[in-house]
């Protein structure tokens, strides 16, 4: 197993990109910068497997995204938050 | 495609993949579905038995046993500590099988509230709690939910104040999720069994909040 790339807390970017293939980061989270809630295990990367370049295996994060921050009109605490389970070719490390 | 005539009905033997009281399929897509399961068990990938056991647990599966394993964790500290831990880990301590994805439990407390939803299709923790209900597959839920938590939390009977955060855990790729409802107040001295009763599906994907003793 690779070691992570990321901590829990680290503040990370998702990237904004749509792959012409299927794949398993949602539009409204692209682009979006949030902090890693927990480090998961690896799990075979979506993209690669659907073009038939195997099924490689990629590290997993459950990153946590302020609600206010996704949305402008969002009602609700400030502390609300939105968590989603992005691999790490996804990520890059944020300020 | 080899000499092998196609043109006949389609009687040769396939490893049928549905239940014996399965009706045939009727809409190109379940006949595309179904050709394509066979063609994949033809080709050695998995066998229909195997096929058949994966669908018999998953039918097999129920709201009463996320009830048992929140039940535990609500009596026994340690195993509370290790199910939101390692979820996957502490659920297959007690005998069931969830294989292959990682497993997440979040648990609701007095200033937090957890709800799970997957936008992207419909995953659901189908082999701990059987089927999912329908407004959890609809568009309306999965794209509201994430937007506009509080208001569909309203309308499913929660209203929350706004020193209770609330957290929103779309099921985005290799985790499953299970929300461990608060033990309601006034059961400190019931048995494991009662309590498990208590526990109905919708506290444990989190539109609902308080569980209503008998």
């Amino acid at each position: 197993m690779n070691a992570p790339l990321f901590d829990v807390g680290q503040r990370v970017r998702i990237h904004d990109r749509t792959p012409p293939v299927h794949h398993r980061v949602p539009n409204y989270v692209k682009g979006q910068v949030g902090t890693v809630e927990r480090v998961c295990g690896m799990h075979g990367e979506p993209e690669k497997f659907i073009r038939g370049d195997g099924n490689p295996r990629q590290r997993i994060y459950r990153i946590k995204i302020q609600q206010e921050n996704l949305w402008q009109e969002y009602q609700g605490s400030a502390r609300d938050c939105l968590e989603v389970e992005i691999f790490e070719h996804w990520l890059e490390a944020a300020k | 495609m080899t000499d092998h005539d196609h043109d006949h009905e389609h009687e040769h033997d396939h490893s049928r993949t549905f239940q014996a009281d399965h009706a045939e399929p009727t809409s190109d897509g379940a006949r595309i579905g179904l050709a394509l399961r066979e063609l994949l068990i033809e080709a050695g990938h998995y066998t229909a038995e195997e096929e058949q056991t994966v669908i018999a647990a998953m039918q097999g599966a129920s709201p009463r046993d996320g009830g048992k394993i929140a039940a535990r964790a609500w009596v026994d500290a340690e195993y509370k500590k290790r199910l939101l831990d390692n979820g996957a880990a502490a659920i297959r301590e007690l005998g069931y099988e969830i294989e292959p994805y990682e497993f997440t439990v979040m648990e609701n407390d007095s200033s937090t509230h957890n709800i799970i939803v997957c936008t992207l299709c419909s995953c659901y923790p189908r082999s701990l709690l059987g089927m999912s209900p329908a407004w959890y597959k609809s568009s309306t839920y999965r794209a509201r939910v994430v937007r506009e938590p509080r208001t569909v939390l309203t309308e499913f009977g929660v209203k929350l104040t706004n020193d209770i955060d609330v957290r929103v855990h779309d099921s985005t790729a290799e985790l499953r999720y299970m929300v461990l409802p608060e033990r309601p107040i006034g059961t400190e001295d019931w048995s494991e069994a009662k309590l498990a009763a208590l526990i109905t599906r919708d506290s444990l994907i989190g539109t609902q909040r308080e569980l209503v003793l008998p």
